[in-house]
């Protein structure tokens, strides 16, 4: 994800001289290191100073540029959080701030590096729009939208490098805004976002054995919520499931239980998150998720599938 | 052309001080009077930084032909805000109608800047945040190629903020010669003096330089003095005014007196206030 984000970033950067990036001490992976020697000017490291590199996208917008703010999720949301509410979101100002890693991407670094409530304090923001692709294509078109427009501030959410295809035989085009059905399907339906939706299509196959025909959307855009798209997934599903790497106050999850209740939603409605707990565990992604009970084996057990 | 010509370099007497002064005094009598129509009004703030603004709008920023700003002005010390809409109001960027409903339903003007305001190019209001969109705005308008300087107004108090020195570090960096920020050194925070409370704060001048800054000490009530520090600077650096002021400047009983941060003078307290500022102009 990080270096498809990297080779759309720098072909726009050729033609887009407003186009800059802004980074915090993070080396730039692929293309965003040609990007800095061919664009030496529109390249900045703040060094370890994330509040000045929110505060210098800020600015810059305001003059015209089109700057993106990209380094470590933690680190790009949490550490300044107020300048990405006072001087991006308050102001509405078009900004992209990227974060690498969302959720327990960095399994082994520890909670210090865990992004597990980005989605969440994100999602708070009056003007913030978040973004949550699920692969290298998805990461592609979300940053190409990114890249245009001129709507505000943009939280785009990556995983690290190496995340597998999961959208080239997707029924739907990627849409902004539009939760998107990546696989078909007519009894169960798994609304996820990021690369934990490889574990939707692992419990999709298991559904799918027990003979439940199950649909796969990915709902990359996570602010604005597609309201319209789910609540017909939650009218046309007898079972809706949501799987996300994000606590369960004020992600997804959150967002789907709101709008079932509110259009008063028959189905029946599991969701599957991480757990509202700094967990002291180191290992693969695999295994950070399973500590949070974001195993396939342990949502099939919840399911009563297992 | 900029306001920062060489011709303009040592000319105190280039500067109207008499008129600098009336016009100072005006803005005073104007900034008291809006404090007997709304109570939310940070008068010791406004008072402060009155001349310094001043000096900014009035003497040092570049004008098109047109008489249109071109230059950017920022005040970070955003409570400050005051003396900046009254400025905005005499150049008619602001209306006197949006004076007359600061802080109340139906204005636009609250007691901090809002961006998207005539004249308003950042929100402010929580400290610590001006300097590092001044700096970009700056590091923009270089990547542009534009002659537009970026000044931007700070409180001493929001120095305390570690966003303020992150963006004095990348300022210098980048080496962004066409930012002018000025600190309103009035030695007070809201809650006490800074030499009391904070006495690391100082020494500020060195401070500035070993951050790479240029810098220049100077008495912040004097127009004229802060003009021409702008005027005079090399141009290589970013450039820092520590501008010694008084918080509360020209009323006696508001004059170091924290209380004054957001206070507004009661009917008495506004009529002597407007004899002192007047003084022997009445």
């Amino acid at each position: 994800m990080r270096n498809t984000f990297a080779d759309t970033f720098y072909d726009a950067g050729l033609k887009d001289d407003r186009l800059s990036i802004i980074v915090a001490d993070i080396s730039p992976a692929g293309s965003i290191e040609k990007f800095r020697s061919d664009f030496p000017d529109r390249f900045v490291n703040t060094g370890v100073s994330e509040q000045i590199m929110i505060g210098m996208c800020a600015g810059m917008a305001q003059r015209g540029m089109r700057p993106f703010a990209y380094t470590i999720a933690t680190f790009a949301l949490f550490r300044p959080y107020e300048m990405i509410r006072d001087d991006l979101c308050y102001q509405n100002l078009p900004v992209t701030v990227v974060g690498i890693g969302g959720g327990v991407t960095y399994s082994t670094l520890g909670g210090t590096h865990h992004a597990m409530e980005d989605v969440a304090i994100a999602n708070a923001i009056p003007n913030m729009t978040i973004i949550a692709p699920c692969d290298p294509a998805e990461t592609a078109a979300a940053t190409q939208w990114c890249i245009t427009q001129e709507r505000g501030p943009v939280y785009l959410r990556l995983g690290k490098a190496g995340e597998p295809d999961f959208t080239s035989l997707a029924v739907e085009p990627w849409e902004f805004g539009k939760a998107r059905k990546i696989k078909q399907g007519s009894d169960v339906c798994i609304l996820s976002y990021g690369p934990i939706i490889k574990k939707a299509f692992e419990v999709s196959d298991a559904l799918e054995e027990a003979g439940r025909s199950t649909a796969i959307y990915s709902v990359h855009t996570l602010k604005p919520l597609d309201r319209e798209t789910i609540t017909k997934v939650l009218s046309e599903f007898q079972h809706v499931i949501v799987i996300e790497e994000c606590v369960p106050i004020g992600g997804l999850s959150d967002g789907v239980k709101r709008i079932a209740w509110e259009e008063r939603a028959n189905c029946q409605l599991d969701c599957f998150t991480l757990k509202d707990e700094f967990i002291h565990c180191y290992g693969t992604h695999d295994e950070l998720l399973a500590a949070h009970g974001l195993s396939s084996q342990n949502i099939l057990q919840q399911l009563k599938l297992g | 052309m900029s306001s920062a010509d060489t011709s303009k370099k040592g000319l105190t007497n280039f500067v109207d001080i008499e008129a600098t002064r009336k016009r100072c005094q005006g803005y005073r009598r104007r900034i008291l009077e809006v404090s007997q129509q709304v109570t939310a009004l940070h008068i010791a703030p406004a008072f402060s930084c009155l001349e310094i603004t001043d000096a900014l709008y009035n003497l040092v920023m570049t004008k098109d032909g047109a008489g249109e700003l071109e230059d950017v002005f920022l005040m970070s010390k955003g409570h400050g805000c005051m003396i900046q809409y009254i400025i905005l109001e005499s150049l008619g960027i602001l209306e006197t109608r949006d004076i007359e409903l600061y802080c109340k339903p139906g204005g636009r003007l609250g007691a901090h800047p809002d961006f998207g305001n005539p004249g308003i190019h950042a929100s402010t209001g929580s400290l610590g945040h001006g300097l590092g969109i001044a700096t970009g705005q700056a590091y923009a308008e270089k990547l542009k190629g534009t002659d537009t300087i970026i000044y931007c107004v700070l409180s001493d108090g929001e120095c305390q903020e570690g966003s303020t020195w992150e963006a004095l570090l990348m300022a210098a960096n980048l080496n962004l010669s066409n930012l002018v920020a000025v600190i309103d050194n009035n030695d007070f925070s809201g809650l006490e003096r800074m030499s009391d409370g904070h006495p690391a704060f100082y020494p500020l001048v060195e401070k500035g330089e070993a951050f790479g800054w240029e810098v220049a000490e100077v008495d912040g009530h004097d127009s004229a003095a802060i003009a021409e520090a702008i005027w005079n600077r090399s141009k290589k650096k970013p450039f820092l005014i520590v501008a010694k002021t008084v918080k509360g400047k020209g009323v006696s009983y508001m004059e170091h007196v924290p209380i004054w941060h957001y206070r507004s003078p009661n009917a008495e307290e506004y009529k002597q206030a407007l004899i002192e500022i007047e003084g022997d102009d009445a």
